[in-house]
């Protein structure tokens, strides 16, 4: 096995550790870990299976395989990020209501005490 | 007999220069006319404004987080909406908008029965006519306006506007957030609201600053746009 075969699969591991913390913490939302766990499986099934690259480089027609990591991971992480501004956009929504909300209940609650 | 009851929404951030005349101005110049109630919503201004809307006998929202004009007003229009008004009308808390003014927008309201009535300052071209740069801003959305709505607005960045129960009722759950006038004439015209424009008198602003300076200008523009367009192609 290479030297950074054994590196990365020990920082795959690190991650997945760090991962699984943040959940049972109650941190970090199953919904998002869903993403990162898929991502760190691939990550981990290419640190032992070196080949791997080269059959799906193959596969898909791509002549430089390290070219396919990269394409890959842009678009996966591009998607991720529009989710992600999805899911911000949401919360802003929300957040507004909220506002509103509390605005009219402070306005009404002042007014029942002055009377 | 007063059959209406309006309320006047002064949406405010960091207005507190100007607020306080700009509220004496209102009831000086509403004495008696109709049954006008005046309700300020301060969005989480960082100076004194909340104070000063305290000490006037109006009304007021105090928004907890800072929301942008369109989420103030949109608090003002859900506020009308529990409370059962007639109309509102917005008018900013920077002075610019004349609160002598606010009778023309009501007598177009009476005599036109329009679902929203705007005050433009180019329909006689008296008064502030702001600068060179902001009226070709302004011309721009009253092409693009012209083009998703078919209607001749000249003055769609006025934020001097009468709102009747049917469209205050509607604006109240779908308005937009930040820079909602040119966007909101779009939402309206969709719904087929019925939208008329009377020429005002406004003036330079008596306080404070615009929320829209420099690159914010361009933004502006490029964010209105789209929503703009997005909101035609909405449902």
């Amino acid at each position: 096995m290479a030297r950074i075969q054994i590196i990365t699969i020990i920082i795959n591991f690190i991650f997945i550790g760090y991962i699984s913390r943040l959940i049972v913490k109650g941190k970090l939302r199953e919904e998002y870990a869903v993403v990162w766990i898929v991502i760190t499986f691939f990550l981990v099934l290419f640190s032992f299976w070196r080949d791997g690259l080269d059959f799906f480089s193959k596969l898909f027609g791509v002549a430089e395989p390290p070219n396919l990591v990269f394409t890959a991971f842009i678009f996966l992480i591009m998607i991720y990020l529009l989710h992600l501004s999805q899911v911000s956009s949401k919360m802003q929504k929300s957040i507004t209501k909220l506002t509103q909300e509390i605005a009219l209940m402070k306005e009404s609650a002042e007014k029942n005490t002055k009377n | 007999m007063h059959l209406y009851r309006g309320l006047i929404i002064i949406p405010c951030f960091n207005e507190a220069a100007s607020l306080a005349d700009l509220v004496t101005e209102i009831k000086e110049n509403l004495r008696g006319i109709l049954n006008l109630d005046i309700l300020i919503v301060n969005d989480c201004s960082t100076d004194n404004t909340l104070d000063i809307a305290q000490r006037t006998e109006a009304k007021y929202l105090d928004l907890p987080v800072n929301l942008g004009i369109g989420g103030a007003m949109q608090a003002g229009f859900l506020y009308a909406y529990s409370h059962n008004y007639s109309f509102v009308i917005q008018l900013d808390g920077d002075g610019q908008h004349v609160p002598s003014e606010i009778k023309k927008l009501i007598a177009a309201f009476e005599k036109t029965e329009a679902d929203i009535i705007i005050g433009s300052r180019f329909l006689e071209k008296k008064g502030f006519q702001s600068s060179f740069l902001r009226r070709i801003g302004i011309n721009y959305f009253y092409l693009i306006n012209r083009l998703f709505t078919g209607l001749h607005i000249k003055d769609s960045t006025s934020g001097f506007r009468l709102l009747n129960k049917k469209a205050f009722s509607y604006a109240a759950f779908h308005y937009p957030d930040d820079f909602p006038e040119p966007e909101s004439i779009v939402i309206f015209a969709k719904k087929k609201f019925s939208i008329a424009e009377v020429p005002v008198i406004m003036r330079e602003r008596q306080g404070g600053k615009s929320s829209i300076r420099w690159l914010m200008q361009l933004y502006y523009i490029i964010k209105v746009s789209i929503a703009m367009c997005f909101s035609y192609i909405r449902k």
